[in-house]
């Protein structure tokens, strides 16, 4: 039996931050059917897929749920983005308190504890 | 015809301990102080016990500690943990284990010393690390960010959100057991500090020790036993996904699936449900789980409860001891469900007894909105 890891390749968490890391943001996409999947896995879930490729995010998504957190430290926002490929991520609404659900949105990489991470700003006259 | 599982087994003893405050307890002793009542209000005795079902947020081995802590070598054993609604899970579990004669009497038991230890949740549980950058308090915000899209997709208000509470604090009063007493308006939870948008601290349950436990024992030997015996009817279990990222819908959880499966093993219609205890972690579960199970149409919920229609003298009785709002919630709520349903179908709830309460539905919830159990129980009269 062929073991699928023998070439000792990191797995698809890894080739995500690795991919952040250099400005990317990268989606996996199934070469055959199309269909999207984050966050990164080795297959597509539900379906199977395992032929996948690492392709750019458009960057673009509305926001699907939103939250603050008061804290006394400060608060901020949490947000569950969906994105136009079709996954949802949870991230951050930049340059905002909040924002109304169904605002429309655009990826930015910023470095917060020495990682680089997606956070979201409002796109401008966006719908 | 009816399900093979359909009232084959019953619970016959239900136990609490340090309901509320248990200064100077750890959690294993609430749990086994609970046990212990449990079996002595069956009339058994530890001995007789060769099942354990446990989960706690603070064993990794639940089974393995509450063995050793009892001293009992059981037959049988499980030790599913999918958070707060383990519990239901255990009931099926321990009827199934029951029924093919792996064991003869099933201790289910939990114990959490959570209020008194810090005051904070405790967990074990692995933080996500695609969730982790964006700091998510759990299990708060993915309630929160539930909430918010039920308001955005049916026109939710806080209102409603808030009337749940008024109406658990209201069953509470009633419960000289709960841990939360006294009036409360929609404006004070309305006006209570500000958490996660749009939860308050009011919208959100207790912090609580407690242990609780039940046995449970086929119908044969039940019959023979001290307590009216309450009947298993049906239960199933959902679970569709880990973290709140990826829950298909956030204003549909599992409840949807695991609601109509116990439904169609305990042979019973809604109308027949005299008793509903669900899950109140937060005020949107009470909404979520009135859709789900089929209580009235998605979407309704908040309109649903907002003439008062789950709190005492409405015409569906839900949380009758107040639920984790206002009586108690020591982390893991799901066994404190079932022993107030054993209590209402005993008829022994005092000043908020059900009148001709024979049907109590049970809906336990894990993590956040992750797994749903639901349970169905029944006097004798259901058999």
């Amino acid at each position: 039996m062929k073991d699928p890891i023998s070439a000792a390749q990191p797995g698809p968490e890894a080739v995500y931050g690795a991919h952040l890391r250099e400005g990317r943001f990268m989606l996996q996409r199934s070469r055959n059917t199309g269909r999207y999947v984050f966050y990164p896995r080795v297959m597509i879930p539900s379906t199977g897929e395992t032929d996948l490729e690492w392709v750019e995010a458009t960057r673009f998504g509305v926001i699907y749920a939103i939250t603050v957190n008061r804290r006394r430290s400060g608060s901020y926002n949490v947000a569950l983005v969906e994105l136009d490929e079709g996954p949802r991520m949870m991230s951050r609404i930049e340059g905002t308190e909040s924002a109304p659900i169904g605002t429309r949105v655009k990826a930015r990489i910023i470095e917060e504890n020495g990682e680089p991470i997606v956070v979201f700003d409002p796109v401008e006259g966006g719908n | 015809m009816a399900h093979p599982v359909r009232g084959r087994t019953a619970v016959v003893g239900i136990g609490n301990a340090g309901a509320g405050e248990a200064p100077g307890r750890s959690a294993i002793e609430l749990l086994a102080e609970a046990s212990l009542a449990a079996i002595e209000d069956a009339g058994m005795t530890l001995p007789d016990i060769d099942a354990i079902f446990a989960a706690t947020s603070s064993h990794a081995f639940p089974t393995l500690s509450v063995g050793e802590y009892l001293g009992i070598k059981p037959r049988f054993f499980d030790g599913t943990n999918v958070g707060g609604s383990s519990f239901e899970m255990h009931l099926l579990q321990a009827a199934l284990a029951l029924d093919a004669g792996l064991c003869d009497a099933a201790l289910i038991c939990y114990g959490s010393n959570q209020r008194t230890a810090g005051g904070r949740m405790v967990s074990m549980s692995e933080p996500q690390w695609h969730e982790t950058p964006y700091k998510p308090r759990h299990p708060i915000s993915a309630y929160a960010l539930a909430a918010s899209r039920h308001m955005h997709q049916y026109g939710t208000t806080r209102e409603m959100l808030a009337d749940v509470a008024v109406a658990a604090r209201a069953w509470a009063n009633l419960n000289p057991d709960a841990f939360a007493h006294g009036p409360l308006t929609r404006d004070e939870v309305l006006a209570a500090h500000m958490v996660s948008d749009p939860l308050t601290t009011l919208d959100c349950c207790l912090v609580t020790d407690g242990g609780g436990a039940c046995v449970m024992v086929r119908a044969d030997r039940a019959r023979d036993l001290r307590q009216k015996p309450v009947y298993l009817l049906g239960a199933a279990g959902a679970q569709w996904h880990r973290s709140i990222v990826q829950m298909p819908d956030l204003t549909v959880t599992a409840a949807s699936e695991s609601g109509p499966r116990a439904f169609n093993m305990a042979g019973v219609g809604h109308s027949d449900v005299d008793l509903l205890m669900l899950y109140d972690a937060f005020t949107i579960n009470t909404l979520l789980f009135l859709e789900d199970l089929g209580f009235c149409p998605k979407g309704e919920a908040g309109r649903f409860v907002a003439d008062g229609a789950i709190a005492p003298g409405g015409r569906l009785a839900v949380n009758t001891n107040g639920g984790g709002l206002s009586c108690v919630h020591p982390g893991m709520n799901g066994m404190f469900l079932i022993i107030e349903a054993v209590t209402q179908l005993r008829g022994t709830a005092g000043a908020r007894q059900q009148p001709n309460c024979n049907v109590a539905l049970c809906h336990g919830n894990g993590l956040t909105l992750s797994s749903q159990v639901t349970a169905l129980l029944g006097s004798a009269a259901t058999l």
